[in-house]
């Protein structure tokens, strides 16, 4: 029983203290970005964490966007209520799918390439050597990829939006010969730009994008300078960057749609 | 990969985030670029609002022409109060005008449906819509009609 | 001011229950080549990171010119890095730049050079260690003694007082091993820098150092030139200098007899 309780203290604290390492590195390269040539080393991250997430984004939101349409139309059209595939799509993606599903891919996709990147650099000296010559490392590799993530995260899902919203809208107006009209008045009714754009996708995605470019910078800042090490951060960041998006998008929810006071 | 040719894709991703924004805000929210001209707040008091919520639709003839701004109940009297938000372009609604609370189609969201009056004063900001109609619900419909139909 | 560049006193460190340093006292004396020899995992490589500020000691002070380094703010340790230049076992070299970029990035992130002037100090630099006609290659193309070559450009491209080489011949091939002894000596000489090398190699350390410390079980055992070392001092320097496998340190780690072992006779 003892053994028991002293178990759960040695793992709160090895928590407590990760988080807190964890916070330093946020703090540290959250301040340190504005200088001369940061812009480049900024720009160089949007590339590679945003642009090469692209195609993946793409395709995803043309298959979601694309199979809401058709599994909407069988279901409303029993109750001759197709015309509301379009509002119901777009609402459906805009508060919920498009910021989750976005995360979800851009946590397997662009966190598990910087924790990997990272780990690398950590493993083979790269971090250390920096830091011997007198460059901070968390300003110089760590800060620019931070804030890459924060800005292509909410891009991504503007576009996953978009992209799955004129899926649906091929897939519905095309080929099941919805009155374009119906779709495209029924979504501008019932969309509000800032209750389902705004909280929805821009909040929503901006919070997903801080919490998974946090976690896959400092897994693989913090990670056990090995192959093996390398290997578990990466997985470590893609299970605890898809689960805080799922637990936050609840959270979100809750707080931004739930009906209570 | 040469600097340039980042630069250049990295500024066409920032803009297509941008157009995102504006076709999601445009064409899905259905928000008009036109400057609305603003809007005057009117009260309306009902008896029954079933199902009606803060931002349901105003509309007069099928044109929407506002939002419903805030609900608040009169313990006192047992009545709902509605403040509607008109769009300032609708100026001349007169000093009798109806409000209504009707449905869209058979499931569809409750809304706030003004009628015109005849009466040549209008409402200004601040006044409220005495001739009122408040939800009919279905349940009290069947129950009157259950009544009768064992009245009869 | 001080003829020692580098100074420590009473230096005490351990990782977890191991203790590496128990009260370790060392001068660096400047314009020498000063090795640090001992058997492996004796810490020479926490040392290197002691005195660049990266790893802080239980206790103790190490000094670099007369500056303390255990107690330095962070922007303070990134001030003083600039003075020194660290040539890592792996070299270290960023792996997403050509080898023209990684010795300019120290020049290019602390001066404000225009770049013609870089692109000569790089050049320079290069040709000082036989890799100009190397400059456009990418680090996964170099071999282990170029790259070693070129992070030594590297950290020399800021004309540092102090450099520290952590294990530069381990794994080198004979030609590369003769390569890098001629140019730590040679930079030491033309550049008038003071060295700190780390190593177990006994025949290239005792070629090119000026003072030499035998570090075992967290102290200092024997110090001073190789020929003092070679004709003196205790048996374990004895055993180190000489290379033999058994003797104070010994070859097998701490069992039961043997034969009791073998034969589980009681």
């Amino acid at each position: 029983m003892l053994r028991l309780l002293r178990l759960i203290g040695q793992r709160t604290l090895e928590w407590l203290e990760t988080l807190g390492r964890a916070g330093i590195v946020w703090l540290w390269a959250i301040f340190g970005l504005p200088r001369r040539g940061d812009l480049a080393l900024f720009t160089k991250q949007i590339f590679q964490i945003g642009v090469l997430s692209l195609p993946i984004i793409v395709l995803s939101a043309f298959s979601i966007g694309g199979v809401l349409a058709l599994q909407g139309y069988t279901q409303l059209a029993r109750i001759g209520a197709e015309e509301s595939v379009g509002l119901g799509v777009a609402l459906v993606l805009l508060r919920e799918l498009g910021p989750v599903v976005t995360g979800l891919l851009f946590a397997g996709r662009a966190g598990s390439a910087v924790t990997a990147e990272i780990g690398l650099m950590k493993a083979t000296d790269q971090l250390s050597g920096m830091e011997m010559m007198g460059v901070d490392p968390l300003r110089r590799i760590v800060a620019p990829r931070l804030w890459g993530g924060f800005i292509a995260m909410p891009t991504l899902t503007l576009i996953f939006n978009t992209v799955a919203i004129w899926a649906a809208a091929l897939a519905g107006i095309d080929w099941l010969g919805i009155d374009p009209g119906g779709f495209w008045a029924g979504m501008e009714d019932a969309v509000e730009l800032w209750e389902d754009v705004g909280k929805g996708t821009i909040v929503k995605s901006v919070v997903f994008g801080v919490i998974i470019s946090w976690i896959s910078v400092f897994q693989g800042y913090d990670c056990q300078p090995t192959a093996e090490g390398i290997g578990n951060a990466t997985t470590r960041t893609v299970v605890y960057s898809s689960v805080a998006v799922l637990a936050v998008d609840f959270l979100l929810t809750l707080v931004m749609y739930g009906e209570f006071k | 990969m040469r600097m340039r040719t980042i630069e250049i894709s990295v500024g066409a991703f920032l803009l297509a985030g941008i157009l995102a924004l504006v076709f999601l805000a445009v064409r899905v929210s259905g928000v008009s670029l036109t400057q609305s001209a603003g809007a005057y707040k009117l009260f309306a008091r009902f008896d029954d609002i079933a199902g009606l919520r803060v931002r349901s639709k105003v509309s007069m003839a099928g044109v929407t022409i506002g939002r419903v701004a805030a609900i608040d109940v009169d313990s006192e009297y047992g009545e709902a109060i509605v403040t509607l938000e008109i769009d300032k372009r609708i100026d001349n609604l007169s000093a009798d005008a109806g409000a209504q609370i009707q449905t869209e189609g058979i499931l569809g969201g409750r809304y706030v449906n003004i009628t015109q009056g005849a009466d040549e004063e209008v409402l200004q900001d601040g006044d409220t819509i005495t001739n009122t109609q408040g939800a009919l619900v279905l349940e009290n419909l069947i129950g009157e009609f259950v009544t009768r139909m064992g009245d009869s | 001011m001080s003829d020692n560049l580098i100074e420590i006193e009473g230096l005490r460190f351990s990782r977890g229950d191991r203790v590496i340093f128990a009260g370790l006292d060392m001068q660096v004396p400047r314009g020498s080549v000063t090795a640090i020899m001992g058997p492996s995992g004796t810490g020479k490589t926490t040392l290197l990171r002691i005195i660049g500020g990266q790893v802080k000691p239980d206790e103790g002070s190490v000094r670099f010119d007369g500056r303390e380094v255990t107690t330095m703010s962070r922007r303070a340790l990134f001030e003083m890095r600039r003075e020194l230049g660290m040539l890592f076992q792996s070299s270290a070299l960023l792996t997403d730049f050509s080898v023209f970029e990684n010795v300019a990035f120290p020049l290019r992130v602390h001066t404000d050079l225009p770049e013609e002037m870089i692109r000569d100090l790089v050049l320079m630099k290069l040709n000082a260690v036989g890799l100009r006609g190397a400059r456009d290659l990418a680090p996964s193309q170099l071999s282990g003694g170029m790259s070693r070559r070129v992070a030594l450009a590297r950290a020399i491209a800021l004309d540092p007082k102090f450099i520290m080489y952590d294990e530069p011949f381990t794994g080198q091939d004979p030609i590369s091993m003769g390569v890098l002894v001629t140019l730590i000596r040679g930079l030491n000489r033309t550049l008038d820098m003071t060295s700190l090398v780390v190593s177990h190699d006994i025949h290239e350390t005792v070629s090119i150092a000026d003072v030499i410390y035998i570090i075992a079980d967290g102290h200092v055992i024997g110090s001073g030139s190789p020929d003092e070392l070679r004709s003196g001092g205790s048996t374990m320097v004895q055993q180190f200098m000489s290379g033999a496998p058994d003797g104070p340190v010994p070859f097998h780690y701490p069992a039961d007899d043997f034969l009791e072992d073998v034969l589980g006779v009681d």
